[in-house]
């Protein structure tokens, strides 16, 4: 009986809200084995079935722009909780449930990661599947890039109706042989290519570009305080400026708005559900501390770094944080901070690796550099390296967010990048500060 | 002025886990010293340059380790010159294994080695993986280890350093990396040399002393990577 799954999910999730707690696996826990069946069951009623969204970068930011556009048409299920596992999508289903046992939807999206993409496909075979970018991510958890890709063609192989590939990556673009669901691309115009690098082009490899035709494609992209951009969808262009900063999202519009084409939505539509959607969790969220603002940039890799500190072009900082934590889910080798470009990124002199290229101290467009986090020592040897500056050492994270505020005027910008688990800590200290 | 010729092995394949910040951590404490230095990448297929001062290799890709094997032993016979005549190498993981006798992979497929380093690696279904440090006669390593490749030493060699039980070259005999004159494998990540400053100098004290320079390395201040080791030390695996 679905309805007692659904009571027994919902109360749970009454009572963890009660508490205070923002679990997200433990309601999905409870019905997984109590109703080991309940998940499949809700999902195959679905008219319009499963779209998983996967891939190393983007997930969060790609999932809600797709779910904000498909919601123009359908009733859209998502997992926009940051419950990116198996459990995380059941306990979606339960809170969009209601206490009358229904699931009032006609279609879920589904952020996932590489491995539990894979789990899922044994609870339910997605009818569609959006393949972002494999890059190296925290090496510890995942093996290797390779294996990572043998996981999402695992996904690709038991997707029943479409996949939508990035086509500028070719380790996705070859899972896409001998696939039964039908294949079409999303990629950048050639020009903007460089701005994306595959993984071997950010180690020394040329920039390789595709042939394949693509169903949408990013045709120009302009950073400032917001993200100008231009997508080709089908036949017609369209113009749209994203809230959520940095030319990385404007790769992600590209991928969701792929995946809305095959799934019928014409180009007009799409370009309104992108430009109202939101900045995901911790994805260029903006908090106001005392007349200061301070942005929130999650970092999980070095790709994704890399992209992040880019926006600093845009949002010139008097100050910036950065908080590396090294718990399971932050990864806790920190040898990844070393395949960041510190140097080119926060001093504009690229490569580190070459004998004269010490940035001058005024040239450093960070501002006044905090790092914190447990790793927050690790982070400014790192920074000692591409000789810039650490300001200030601080592990403990809320002490340093507000010692950057205190040190920069009204009207100015803290920018805060910051891993995973010291993401959460700082968005809930954020929250209570800004409140007054 | 002296300038040194850094070798870095594969930068393409060879260079998981930050390896290539090793290279990184060696310019600048040379160029802090004003010590100028090049760097020649060394891909398959390209000569190994004859005056290489230190040569650098990181891990990799299981994939890449065959084609890299076979490059590697190809170079046998000059990698064995440098290594008598005292050339510093620094080799992590997977050029680590590739400079020892063998890998014997779980398949029992034979991937043969250079045979610079007395050691031999047999693949495992165990993973070594997290956070590690090691007592060595240049202070504590610290680093992260993350191989299921196997290593045991032979009679000419002589461990890196000590550590714990089941971590290091094989998760039993208590011994991490190996040595053998300036020849250095170590399965630490990290990259090792960034909070292991004494270590750094360590490999620059000697590829100068080869070079005719006895002069003691002008101190650095380090306090940020004693400070980013004790904090390592105390993480959990
Ligand atoms: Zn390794």
């Amino acid at each position: 009986m679905d309805i007692l799954a659904i009571w027994l999910g919902k109360l749970t999730l009454v009572l963890l809200r009660a508490t205070g707690r923002r679990g997200t696996a433990l309601p999905g826990l409870l019905v997984e084995k109590i109703f080991p069946a309940f998940l499949a069951r809700r999902l195959s009623r679905l008219p319009g079935g499963v779209v998983v969204v996967t891939g190393t970068n983007g997930k969060t930011t790609t999932t809600k722009m797709l779910a904000t556009v498909l919601s123009q048409k359908f009733r859209v299920l998502t997992n926009d909780t940051g419950g990116n596992f198996v459990r995380g999508t059941i306990t979606a289903v339960l809170q969009q449930s209601d206490w009358l046992g229904r699931t009032p939807a006609d279609i879920a999206v589904f952020e996932l990661d590489e491995a539990h993409a894979v789990l899922f496909c044994q609870v339910h075979q997605p009818e569609h599947l959006l393949l972002l970018n494999v890059l190296r991510d925290q090496l510890d958890r995942f093996g290797e890039i390779d294996t990572t890709a043998q996981l999402l063609g695992k996904v690709a192989a038991q997707t029943s109706r479409h996949v939508v590939i990035n086509r500028d990556d070719p380790r996705l673009v070859k899972l896409a042989a001998g696939l039964s669901a039908e294949v079409s691309y999303f990629g950048v115009v050639p020009g903007l290519r460089v701005l994306f690098p595959t993984d071997e082009e950010m180690y020394g490899g040329t920039v390789a570009i595709s042939e394949l035709p693509a169903a949408v494609e990013l045709v120009s992209v302009e950073l400032a305080m917001t993200t100008e951009l231009s997508l080709r969808i089908g036949d017609s262009i369209e113009h749209l400026t994203l809230r959520a900063e940095g030319a990385h999202n404007a790769q992600n519009a590209a991928a969701a708005a792929a995946l809305a084409v095959a799934l019928g939505l014409d180009p007009a539509t799409i370009a309104s559900g992108l430009r109202a959607v939101e900045p995901a969790f911790g994805r260029g969220q903006s908090f106001d501390l005392d007349g200061r603002r301070v942005v929130l940039q999650l970092v999980k890799n070095p790709a994704g770094f890399r992209q992040s500190l880019r926006t600093i072009d845009g949002l010139s900082p008097a100050a910036t944080v950065i908080a590396i934590n090294d718990d399971y889910a932050d990864g806790r080798d920190m040898s990844w901070l070393w395949d960041v470009d510190f140097a080119a990124g926060l001093s504009g002199h690229p490569s580190t690796h070459e004998a004269g290229d010490t940035p001058d101290a005024q040239q450093v467009k960070s501002g006044w550099l905090v790092t914190s986090g447990t790793r927050a020592a690790d982070m400014a040897v790192r920074l000692q390296y591409d000789e810039i500056p650490t300001a200030l050492v601080e592990p403990d994270l809320t002490d340093a967010v507000r010692q950057a505020v205190s040190h920069v005027k009204p009207g100015e910008t803290v920018v805060v990048f910051s891993t995973y688990t010291a993401m959460w800590s700082l968005h809930r200290a954020l929250l209570r500060m800004a409140g007054g | 002025m002296t300038s040194l010729t850094l070798v870095h092995l594969y930068p393409r394949e060879m260079n998981i886990y930050g390896d290539t910040g090793n290279l990184l951590v060696l310019r600048k404490r040379l160029r802090w010293r004003g010590i100028d230095s090049t760097v020649v990448a060394v891909n398959v297929g390209d000569p190994l340059p004859t005056g290489a001062d230190i040569v650098l290799g990181g891990g990799g890709q299981d994939a890449a380790q065959g084609e890299i094997g076979a490059d590697f032993v190809s170079r046998r016979e000059t990698l064995h010159a440098m290594a008598d005549d005292g050339v510093v190498m620094l080799t992590i993981c997977g050029t680590y294994q590739l400079l020892g006798h063998e890998f014997l992979t779980k398949d029992g497929r034979r991937i043969p080695g250079a045979g610079v380093l007395d050691v031999s690696t047999r693949g495992s279904d165990e993973r070594l993986i997290g956070n590690n440090h090691i007592d060595t006669p240049w202070g504590t390593l610290v680093g992260f280890e993350n191989h299921s490749g196997l290593t045991t030493l032979g009679p000419a060699v002589t461990p890196l350093g000590r550590t714990v039980a089941r971590r290091g070259n094989n998760g039993t005999d208590l011994t991490e990396g190996a040595v053998r004159d300036n020849v250095f494998g170590t399965y630490l990540h990290g990259p090792v040399l960034a909070k292991s400053p004494a270590f750094a100098d360590e490999l620059l004290r000697r590829a100068l002393l080869r070079r005719g320079h006895s002069a003691e390395l002008e101190p650095l201040d380090d306090q940020l990577a004693h400070a980013a080791a004790a904090v390592a030390i105390g993480r959990p695996r």
